[in-house]
């Protein structure tokens, strides 16, 4: 490329916002800010940025035009894409096909100012949060069968392949899963792709009964009836901050009382569904509660909306992710119940919750309470101007060590999102 | 391979054996510490029996302060330690050093808790893959990993190799099954990655180690998820008259929606030799037979099993049995679970190989792989895990003559390049160790290795644990011109070169 091709490029370091197209251009970038030490935040179509510290980057890397399906098998259950293509474009075509990603993609953009907006795979697999599902499937890193991407000296590497049995080398699709972008560029994702199932249901129990719930829920975690996904959406407190949704949100025409309720789904075909429903509704003792069934049509915009977070559609709130060894789950919601906005998802095992704005010292009584409870948490979104002082995310002395040796073996002068993480990386 | 490079031999280590070995008796127990011939012999080799080597000293340390204290040590006096589980292992990776430690971990062989509440169980390494299984069954529930040397396998060795089984297609491999693990560094440093919650924050350290073959840390506790056992499990049997037919059948099973929850498919060859080892009463007009078992709730199975079937009539099976009861279910099974030792009873030695390819693909690579027989003059039988493309081709030799035993090395490593051709990989489930270490630049590039070297290298600085293993002597991929000296840098330097 001649000085003046390069001036005009979308991949000149002389723009704030690099695009690149291809992966040699992603290459090239990123090892010309290698010689150069710059630092750059690393980007989808933004819809994670409100994750995570805040970035002083002179630079963005856009990986918006890197964008296409690659290769998608059917019959071989797997689809491989550049990192930055839209998930919906992904979904549609998946869709047609009876296909799907198990893990059920969560649509953050509600969150964010109440509006769907999904992002990019590269995206998903950076924060490896999972849906609803995950509990009986697995997290988004379960469903990486490979990738390509560029570590931070410029060279291009990959990992794992397109079968789902393959232990040559290390996993690395582990590893960049979750990593917000700190280990390597994504150029190229392998996605393990699912049978849609049939159909589904789901059943509503009515209760707010805490130690009842935490009781169900243990019932449906030992059941051998797979219920693939178990929420609870208990009743907002009173508080005038808190914004009151839950009833419009959930207003489906076989969810007729109001007041906090259980829901779980059972997906297969009709004859399979029936025979689970009858165990479970011995197995839970069903008979001792309301309850009330959404049938296909209601069920399926049901879990878009636990999963989209549309409880907490536009907050200004600071918003909280927290996983709890599923036994905890009892005295976490005494914990939290009345006080703040909430629900439980993964059958008992993920809370999110809204916290009222610039509250330190609410924060960290819950971040106490996890930590001392051996769960996890992080500060998803963080209300606006509030710089919440301790770290958003939990972590221990010895593995922040080994991450730190980790991300210097990836990106030596730590170029990639330095400090969205942790700090000190 | 026959004539396999190993590290270079660090005499300075090796003449102070006997102060070394004093010196880990400080660390634990004396009896722990095993220097005399006859003690040390059965270290010597692991499950890939054709390659033997004594180790300096064998040290069966008894808790995770003695493995810090023992690791830290040899760190630094930079003393080479190899990690071993139950030696099972098929690829070499507990293969010993001749001047490297053999740190076994069979003395930690407990279970410490068994949490029905949070569905896991915290175990030792040592405790047995069927052992975890054993101690929850009475409330009905398993640990779904089932590799086929389930009986006598540790955890830790499952942990490190990423095992998977028969099962895998439907509940995932070790690293979908576990939620914890204690883990000790080269340099004594102590850690616990994940504990008794779905997934962890920060970086995904549990999915490192798991299936890093003992070259990152060594494994002390592992917290497994535990599964409550379907209501109902059957499984078919059927014969198909050509290769092509079979395969088919797999692909259009898998795209129909089903997910069986195992799906095993054996050829001509292996189901003569299992029928004449096990009598199973395996038909005899089929080119290949499948077992396809399906679990779930009753009618579920059942109506899935009708599916099978008529995805398996239109692929033009020839013969059919569908298990009505379980005695009927493991007789289908029995020929298949013997298929390795009816090997054993065909020909002096065999040698089993591990590649995993596109479902699509498996018609065309057992051609080829009764081609490469042809050209090698060597009987193979083939076993696969077909439902997620996993395969196991037996090749049968004779030992004894090391012209044969380099043919069937060179046999395999071609079944595994035309593996990687077709879009697979090296090894589904066994481990690179040294098996296929010097085949690791078919699937890889230097740019990879060397990622994966700097990994190492930034948690185990010296290269001590286990080094030899997973990756390969790179002077001679470079000879084969497979891969270039990157931009004039020195490889990994502390790696040893030959």
């Amino acid at each position: 490329m001649s000085t003046e091709e390069k001036k005009n490029s979308q991949i000149s370091l002389d723009s704030e916002i690099l695009s690149p197209s291809t992966e040699k251009e992603v290459s090239e970038i990123v090892r010309e800010i290698y010689s150069k030490k710059l630092p750059i935040e690393i980007t989808g179509t933004g819809t994670k940025k409100v994750f995570g510290y805040n970035l002083q980057t002179a630079k963005k890397l856009s990986l918006s035009q890197l964008s296409g399906i690659i290769d998608y098998q059917k019959e071989e259950l797997y689809i491989k894409v550049k990192a930055g293509t839209p998930i919906e474009d992904i979904e549609k075509i998946l869709e047609e096909n009876n296909q799907e990603l198990a893990f059920e993609p969560i649509d953050f953009g509600y969150m964010i100012n109440g509006q769907s907006n999904k992002g990019t795979i590269g995206g998903y697999v950076a924060c490896n949060f999972a849906g609803s599902r995950r509990f009986k499937v697995g997290s988004v890193r379960d469903h990486i069968l490979g990738f390509k991407g560029v570590n931070g000296k410029g060279d291009i590497i990959k990992s794992g392949g397109t079968v789902v049995k393959n232990v040559t080398g290390y996993d690395l699709s582990k590893l960049i899963s979750g990593s917000f972008g700190t280990l390597v560029v994504l150029t190229e994702i392998t996605l393990k792709v699912s049978p849609k199932k049939q159909s589904q249901i789901t059943v509503i129990v009515y209760s707010d009964e805490i130690k009842k719930i935490s009781n169900l829920f243990d019932k449906i975690l030992s059941s051998s009836n797979e219920v693939s996904a178990a929420t609870f959406i208990p009743e907002e407190p009173s508080h005038k901050n808190y914004e009151h949704t839950k009833n419009k949100i959930f207003k489906f025409n076989d969810l007729d009382q109001e007041g906090s309720f259980l829901a779980f789904r059972i997906e297969g075909d009709k004859r399979s569904i029936d025979e689970r429903l009858k165990e479970l509704k011995i197995e839970l003792d069903l008979s001792n509660f309301k309850s009330s069934i959404l049938d296909v049509h209601q069920s399926i915009p049901f879990w878009k909306k636990v999963n989209n977070l549309e409880l907490f559609s536009g907050t200004k709130n600071n918003v909280l992710r927290a996983v709890m060894p599923p036994a905890k789950c009892e005295a976490f919601s005494k914990f939290l119940n009345k006080n703040y906005k909430y629900y439980i998802d993964w059958c008992g095992s993920l809370f999110w919750i809204e916290v009222l704005d610039k509250d330190d010292e609410k924060i960290n009584k819950i971040k106490n309470f996890i930590v001392e409870n051996s769960g996890y948490l992080t500060i998803i979104k963080k209300s606006e101007n509030f710089d919440f002082q301790d770290t958003l995310f939990t972590i221990d002395n010895t593995r922040l060590m080994i991450s730190k040796k980790i991300k210097e073996s990836f990106d030596p002068k730590k170029l990639f999102n330095p400090g969205r993480m942790y700090r000190e990386l | 391979m026959t004539e396999l490079a190993l590290p270079q031999i660090d005499r300075t280590t090796v003449s102070k054996k006997s102060l070394i070995v004093s010196q880990l008796k400080k660390f634990t127990n004396e009896e722990n510490v095993l220097s005399e011939n006859e003690e040390i012999k059965p270290y010597e080799t692991d499950g890939l029996a054709a390659y033997k080597q004594t180790p300096l000293a064998v040290v069966l340390p008894e808790n995770t302060k003695e493995v810090s204290e023992i690791l830290k040590f040899c760190n630094e006096e930079n003393i080479k330690v190899i990690p071993r589980g139950a030696g099972t292992g098929l690829s070499g990776g507990a293969l010993p050093l001749q001047d490297a430690i053999l740190l076994g971990l069979g003395k930690f062989n407990k279970i410490l808790e068994i949490d029905f509440d949070n569905k896991c169980v915290v175990t030792q390494p040592g405790v047995t893959n069927l052992g975890i299984t054993h101690a929850v069954q009475h409330k009905g529930y398993y640990y779904a990993p089932d590799p086929s040397s389930q009986l006598a396998c540790s955890i830790g060795g499952n942990v490190a190799e990423n095992s998977g089984g028969v099962h895998s297609l439907k509940y995932g491999t070790t690293t979908n099954n576990i939620l914890g693990v204690e883990m000790v560094m080269m340099d004594g440093t102590i850690t616990r990655i994940g504990g008794k919650t779905l997934d962890q924050e920060g970086y995904d350290l549990l999915g490192l180690v798991c299936g890093s073959e003992g070259l990152l840390g060594v494994i002390t506790e592992v917290t497994v998820k535990i599964l409550r056992k379907p209501q109902s499990v059957r499984a078919a049997l059927i014969g198909f008259p050509t290769v092509e037919d079979g395969g088919n059948c797999v692909s259009d099973i898998i795209s129909s929606g089903i997910v069986p929850a195992g799906m095993e498919m054996m050829d001509k060859a292996l189901i003569d030799a299992t029928d004449k080892f096990s009598k199973a009463g395996y038909p005899k007009d089929a080119e290949v037979l499948m077992i396809v078992e399906l679990d779930g709730t009753k009618s579920e199975v059942d109506g899935l099993l009708d599916k099978v079937s008529e995805i398996a009539k239109q692929n033009n099976s020839n013969s059919m049995k569908l298990s009505n009861n379980e005695k009927e279910r493991l007789a289908f099974w029995s020929g298949r679970k013997a298929a390795f030792p009816a090997c054993g009873a065909m020909a002096p030695d065999y040698y089993c190989m591990d590649g995993s390819i596109p479902r699509g693909k498996l018609s065309l690579i057992l051609k080829e792989i009764n081609q490469l027989s042809k050209k090698y003059n060597l009987a193979v039988a083939n076993a696969f895990h077909a439902g997620d493309g996993n395969l196991h081709p037996l090749i049968m030799f004779d030992g004894s003559d090391k012209e044969q035993l380099r043919k069937t090395e060179e046999f395999g490593a071609e079944i595994l390049k035309a593996c990687v051709k077709h879009g697979g990989a090296l090894t589904g489930e066994h481990g690179v160790g040294i098996e296929k270490r010097e085949l690791m630049c078919e699937a890889f590039n230097n740019d990879d290795i060397q990622q994966q070297l700097n990994i190492k290298k930034s948690l185990d600085e010296k290269n001590l644990l286990n080094p030899g293993k997973v990756y390969p002597i790179l002077r001679k991929c470079a000879e084969e011109g497979r891969v270039h000296v990157h931009r004039g840098e020195e490889k990994f330097p502390d790696l040893p070169r030959f």
